[in-house]
């Protein structure tokens, strides 16, 4: 906007709108990453935003039992801390009866009801001393009020991925989405490359009708493939699983893939293509040695397509994969299901939820400019 | 059989056969049918060069009838039949004439979800649209332009599922004595709410709240084609307005927008597709509770929960009826297009 040196004010305005707007748009997905680190506890007490910062707390925490009591110096003495050692939580006043939780600072000696005296410092370390033995099966109760630093944690994602025996983990879903991704990202790229050929280089009657009808099934709403595939696998036999799945991936794919590949390889030079018709090349070579080099982005765009959507989805999972048995659950049904039983753990939830998005985001930041070469080209003109 | 291994199979069996397939018809056009040597070369490379085309189509062809044009079709038969299991356990399919349609209309939970499913029509398209145009213009002259938009554009990498995670922690409601850990309480008691709200159970209000999911990723997309539509206008029509003295509000409503209206409707039409299937995002987050039905769930709820697939059916077509205008539109484009 700034032509002539005429430095506008808007420049500012854009800069913040353009700042909103991002963290407006990362706000959202942050708040997953950030809960996915943090314990059940901590969730369900303070919002995410404030978990970058200390928080205080109330709380009611035991000193050892009487049984720990040890005899020195003619004192029965029980000793210990409240908090792990370095935990970097700091108490600011305490207390020995929910009266009275926060009556003294932290290194006051205090009277003991049943007689003797405690003291506590500002790290948890609690001394407790009486000339005369501890008795009671408890140890004694204290009121503390407590600055704790951030704190993140690893455990949810060692929960959900690497325990064994949970059984509600994600380490089977994780591979099985896997193994209904890769066959269905790959067989439809080789198929719809021969076909795009074709509707690109070759004449044939017919040609222009096929392309507008593939343009056509681009935009088929997938609903109405349902019931009559599911019909059509049950009778031959296929039935529900990964062969079903990888059929109807590739299938539904396919009008994309033919239409990007089409129009990207009529983009390519007519020159090396007669060229090599005139030194004799079959078609077949003049493919598999011009074209499919050449097209690598094309093929490329479509293959991030592809593998984003079969990864990231859900309903062909639902009709044509998972059984009654549950056995090749994919990710996003079992997050659904997760949402129905587990729907206040926000540990369990928000840790499932970033294990399936973690790896598209992982392609996504590193192929992202096929993916929008990809969209370009995409989107029909 | 262990499912990697079935995988690996799968692929090799896919590429290898799908290869093969290429690689041996071919190898039987040229070596055994038309030969192209001897005193019909002329013609036999002609014969030849007629079928290869169907050759390299023909799998490509045969998955696109199976998978996606016979299914409109045994859909459209099914929607007009009733399906009977027999004592004997065979199933047989009834005609019906239009009485799954009938039966359909008849349900308020039907016309719910198709009113839910144009506001979702009127609201997503507009929304992600404006913004995606709003973005593309204001980081398209910046220098940390390219991040800004590859955050923005980021949420397209999401699954509807974790969406609707993301999006449910955001509407999470705690009792009023606790601390609120959604962000929309929060702010909602913050800025002198009395009491936290479930939001998802707030009628007609929650179908925006799902909208918002659906608008949140399909900005980004709007954005990219948009942000490339708008680099591809001509400086000097922008130069010329700007010499005349027109203001950058101006430039951009009378000079830039006209000049992209095409885009802007391309964009407008694909993110309408995406909206008549949206499914996930309404099962994941109240499975059309609360008057939040939608046609797509509504039909996986008539099709795998109440097993009807007659009326199931009718509400995919119905679906497929609304898809129609934007098919035709766009065949019509390609055609234009190609001549």
């Amino acid at each position: 906007m700034d032509i002539a040196g005429k430095k506008s004010s808007l420049t500012w305005a854009v800069h913040i709108s353009v700042l909103l707007l991002v963290a407006l748009w990362l706000f959202p997905t942050l708040g997953l990453l950030v809960s996915s680190f943090r314990t059940a506890d901590q969730i369900s007490t303070s919002g995410w935003w404030a978990s970058m910062f200390p928080t205080q707390q109330n709380l009611t925490l035991r000193a050892g039992a009487p049984e720990l009591q040890v005899f020195e110096d003619g004192l029965y003495v029980i000793e210990g801390a409240l908090f792990e050692p370095d935990s970097g939580k700091e108490i600011s006043r305490w207390g020995i009866s929910s009266r009275a939780y926060d009556a003294y600072a932290p290194g006051e000696i205090v009277p003991l009801n049943k007689g003797g005296e405690i003291t506590l410092g500002a790290g948890g370390q609690y001394r407790m001393s009486n000339a005369e033995p501890f008795t009671g099966s408890r140890g004694q109760r204290i009121f503390v009020t407590v600055t704790s630093p951030p704190e993140f944690t690893l455990r949810n994602y060692q929960n959900v991925l690497f325990d064994p025996s949970n059984r509600e983990g994600m380490a089977k879903a994780f591979l099985n989405t896997l193994t209904v991704t890769i066959p269905a990202t790959i067989i439809p790229i080789l198929i719809a490359a021969f076909a795009a050929y074709a509707l690109a280089w070759m004449e044939f009657p017919g040609r222009a009708l096929l392309i507008a009808a593939i343009v056509g099934l681009l935009v088929v709403p997938l609903q109405l493939a349902l019931i009559p595939l599911l019909k059509l696998h049950n009778e031959i036999g296929i039935g529900k699983g990964y062969l079903g799945a990888w059929l109807a991936h590739t299938g539904f794919g396919l009008p994309l893939a033919i239409y990007l590949l089409r129009n990207y390889m009529v983009g390519l030079p007519r020159d090396i293509i007669e060229n090599a018709r005139v030194d004799g090349a079959t078609e077949f070579q003049i493919f598999t040695k011009i074209i499919l080099p050449l097209s690598f982005p094309a093929l490329a765009s479509f293959a991030i397509f592809q593998f984003l959507w079969t990864w990231n989805d859900l309903l062909v999972a639902l009709v044509f994969l998972i059984d009654s048995t549950g056995e090749t659950t994919v990710m996003t049904k079992q997050i659904v299901e997760l949402l129905g039983t587990r729907g206040g753990n926000w540990e369990i939830l928000a840790t499932s939820a970033f294990v399936s998005i973690a790896v598209p985001l992982l392609v996504f930041f590193a192929m992202q400019k096929y993916l929008v070469r990809g969209l370009l080209a995409g989107s029909v003109k | 059989m262990n499912p990697a291994l079935q995988a690996l199979i799968t692929i090799i069996v896919g590429v290898g056969g799908c290869v093969g397939y290429f690689y041996l018809s071919n190898q039987f056009l040229d070596k055994v049918l038309f030969v192209p040597r001897g005193k019909n070369a002329g013609r036999n490379i002609n014969r030849a060069n007629m079928i290869r085309p169907w050759l390299f189509l023909l799998p490509a062809l045969l998955a696109l009838g199976l998978y996606l044009a016979y299914p409109v079709v045994e859909t459209l038969r099914l929607s007009l039949t009733e399906r009977v299991t027999r004592p004997d356990g065979t199933t047989i399919y009834n005609w019906v004439g239009l009485d799954n349609y009938r039966q359909m209309m008849a349900e308020p939970k039907f016309w719910e979800a198709l009113r839910n499913n144009a506001m979702w029509l009127l609201v997503v398209p507009a929304l992600a649209t404006a913004f995606g145009l709003l973005a593309a213009q204001l980081t398209d002259r910046l220098k940390w332009g390219n991040i800004a938009k590859s955050l923005i554009f980021m949420p397209m990498a999401i699954s509807f599922v974790g969406a609707a995670v993301i999006f449910k922690l955001i509407y999470d409601m705690r009792p009023v004595d606790q601390e609120q850990i959604g962000v929309l309480n929060a702010l909602y008691l913050y800025f002198g709410g009395t009491e936290p709200k479930a939001w998802l159970t707030v009628p007609l209000w929650n179908n925006f709240f799902l909208m918002a999911v659906l608008v949140w990723i399909q900005t980004g997309f709007a954005m990219v084609i948009l942000s490339a539509a708008l680099r591809g206008i001509p400086e000097e029509t922008i130069e010329a307005a700007i010499v005349d003295g027109a203001n950058p509000f101006q430039v951009f409503f009378k000079i830039k927008v006209p000049q992209i209206k095409g885009t802007i409707m391309v964009v407008w039409t694909t993110i309408t597709i995406v909206v008549l299937k949206v499914f996930d995002i309404v099962f994941a987050m109240t499975n059309g509770q609360w008057g939040t039905q939608v046609l797509a769930n509504y039909m996986y709820d008539k099709l795998f929960r109440a097993n009807d697939w007659g009326v199931g059916s009718a509400s995919a077509m119905v679906i497929m009826l609304l898809v129609t205008p934007i098919l035709v539109w766009n065949v019509r484009n390609a055609r234009k297009e190609m001549k």
